[in-house]
């Protein structure tokens, strides 16, 4: 018939049952609002993540012993320094190379304390990441050989210990060693769940006697040619092998990070959101349950209906339209609930949530399907009913 | 002129838990247009199964029905449905009004299944309703009219779509005299405008009326 007819006694219908007609669509709120939340968290941490990636700086190849995919345990790394030289010499360029052993350790000055990840670094960190500094200077290459204990701090370090007296010069100890202050970073936020702005850092050399080892825990290189990112990290990863016969070590770009973290994100919002398909599915149910409520408590209409002149197809899509409308309104609820999560754990959380339109839309879709799936069998048994025996029952 | 109804030998029975139940055992029956008829006879002689048979919402067992020339036996339930917007009106016993909704909808009820428009169905239904005294109670539900209201709401809905046979099963049983007296005034009123009207009464006075009787027995008419 006649749609418009149909919509009209379908949102009649829904009415004169409110209570009832929402507590159904509960289910379909509550599913549709769990999809779109977390897809948007998904969404929002993988943007956060690619951002961070980058912001690394571009054509970066990390060197880590062991291998880098989802699940590999870290393997501790017997790199040294002269891994380091001889990483160097492949890349033909000293300023390329940063590397890196880091160690969570108590700072100190006069009488405020902090817990900061100490960084052991060459003087090459800013011109291989992108760091910039506040004030002061960084680590030179003087600083590396005579192993200087001079300190560069993260902007919340700083803060903590010295609060708004400029720190350039002062006196701090990092595990009970004395460090003098001589740079501080920009403030930098969160970084791959890291709180880049509580690290401290100070020469390679410095770090490795404090810890009692002559270890580094990885390097990173900043490849001069794109195009040739991938011959490069083989050959180091050659030469390091050939150093260490006994250790795996891998060489990724930021492409490959991104790559391994989306497979993890992707995966863990892929089992949410099905979960949260699960109350979907559990809502259709519901609905279905309903209809067949609805079209039982209803079978003198029908049968009146039908004696008038409804056609069975006439009956079906007016309880077809009932339970889409059902589970759209519940759809339409749900994505502004799941709409309304997602910005309030974005806004009051330091969980990152990014909205969707696909995602929105997929719900909306998914929830008149249900809809249209759930309501077909009562629907058409709406339809087949004999006008004689409806009009007789009480 | 096409008879508007011819059944030949009409049967009907139904199943019941294995048991086969015959409630028409072979009536042949001729209504024309125009014609006055009232059927009689005890409880459960099948009267009922006979009215819905003429009306087309249900098929016999055996032997041919032909309402308004077309057989029932061989008709979709699509062209059934269609037939029965288009020539048949039907009266019930107990109304069968939609609760939640006015007099004036529920008159224009069987206009939506002609594809007809909101205004358009008002419009008439709002004709029909002041053809059967109840102009002032267009915006009233069910619950909010007496019986003899409701039953001439009925009577509207069944004329709305301009049938050429009315077919009322015991339309004045659940009415008083006087309200039923003034109900037939109007079925017989509009048997003088030359629709065919077939009624079931258990009345002797009611079914006198008539410009025929038919009486039935066991499912099957007595000559
Ligand atoms: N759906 C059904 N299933 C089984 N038997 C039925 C069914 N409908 C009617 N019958 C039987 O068919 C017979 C005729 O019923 P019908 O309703 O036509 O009688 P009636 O003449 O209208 O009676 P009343 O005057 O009480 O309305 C009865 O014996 C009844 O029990
Ligand atoms: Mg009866």
């Amino acid at each position: 018939m006649r749609v418009a007819e149909a919509w009209r006694v379908a949102l009649d219908a829904l009415r004169a049952n409110r209570l009832r007609s929402l507590l159904t669509m509960l289910g379909v709120v509550i599913g549709v609002a769990a999809v779109v939340a977390l897809v948007a968290i998904g969404t929002g941490t993988k943007q956060l993540i690619e951002r961070q990636v980058e912001g690394l700086g571009s054509n970066l190849l990390i060197v880590v012993p062991g291998k880098l995919t989802a699940g590999a345990a870290p393997t501790s790394s017997p790199m040294t320094l002269e891994d380091a030289d001889a990483v160097s010499r492949v890349v033909g360029d000293r300023s390329r190379v940063a590397v890196t052993i880091a160690s969570g350790e108590t700072v100190r000055a006069g009488s405020r304390s902090a817990f900061a990840s100490m960084q052991g670094v060459l003087e090459t960190t800013p011109s291989v990441f992108v760091r910039t500094l506040a004030r002061g200077a960084y680590l030179t290459r003087a600083d590396v050989s005579t192993g200087r204990r001079v300190a560069v701090l993260g902007a919340g370090v700083a803060r903590t210990l010295f609060g708004d007296r400029d720190p350039i010069g002062r006196q701090m100890t990092i595990g009970g060693v004395r460090f003098r202050v001589i740079g501080v970073f920009e403030q930098l936020g969160q970084s791959l769940g890291v709180d880049r702005d509580g690290e401290v850092h100070v020469p390679v050399t410095a770090a490795q006697r404090l810890l009692g080892t002559d270890r580094i825990d990885g390097l990173a290189i900043r490849a001069p040619d794109r195009d040739r990112i991938d011959q490069l990290g083989a050959d180091v990863v050659a030469t390091l092998t050939d150093r260490h016969p006994d250790t795996d070590f891998s060489a990724v770009t930021q492409e490959q990070i991104l790559g391994v973290l989306g497979d993890i994100l992707g995966v863990l919002t892929g089992v949410l959101a099905a979960i949260a398909g699960i109350s979907l599915l559990v809502g259709g149910v519901g609905v279905s349950n309903i209809m067949l409520v609805s079209v039982r408590e209803r079978t003198k209409e029908i049968g009146l209906r039908k004696a008038v002149g409804a056609r069975p197809r006439d009956i079906g899509t007016q309880f077809l339209l009932e339970a889409v409308l059902l589970t759209t309104t519940g759809g339409v609820l749900g994505m502004l609930l799941g709409a309304a999560t997602a910005l309030i754990v974005d806004g009051l959380s330091p969980v990152p949530a990014a909205l969707t339109w696909w995602s929105m839309a997929l719900a909306f879709g998914v929830s008149a399907a249900v809809g249209i799936i759930f309501g077909v069998v009562p629907a058409q048994r709406a339809g087949k009913l004999d006008p004689v025996v409806a009009l007789r029952t009480e | 002129m096409t008879p508007a109804v011819v059944a030949t030998e009409v049967t009907r029975t139904y199943q019941l838990d294995g048991f086969t139940v015959p409630a028409l055992r072979g009536v042949s029956l001729t209504v024309e247009p125009g014609d006055y008829l009232a059927i009689v006879g005890t409880s459960g002689s099948g009267k009922s199964t006979l009215m819905h048979l003429l009306g087309g919402l249900d098929r016999p067992t055996s032997g041919t029905l032909l309402i308004g020339g077309r057989d029932v036996g061989a008709l979709t339930p699509n062209e059934l449905a269609d037939l029965r917007n288009s020539t048949i009106g039907f009266v019930f016993q107990s109304f069968h009004l939609l609760a939640r909704t006015t007099a004036q909808d529920n008159v224009g009820l069987p206009l939506v299944y002609r594809g007809i428009g909101r205004r358009e169905r008002r419009a008439r239904a709002a004709t029909m309703l002041e053809r059967v005294g109840l102009a002032h109670r267009i915006a009233h539900r069910p619950n909010q009219l007496s019986g003899g209201e409701q039953q001439r709401v009925a009577i509207a809905r069944a004329l709305v779509t301009g049938p050429s046979l009315l077919l009322a099963d015991e339309p004045t049983g659940n009415l008083d005299s006087a309200t039923g007296q003034s109900i037939l005034t109007l079925l017989e009123s509009l048997n003088a405008e030359g629709v065919a009207v077939v009624l079931v009464t258990h009345d002797r006075e009611v079914a006198a009326r008539a410009d025929r009787q038919i009486l039935m027995k066991d499912g099957l008419i007595v000559p």
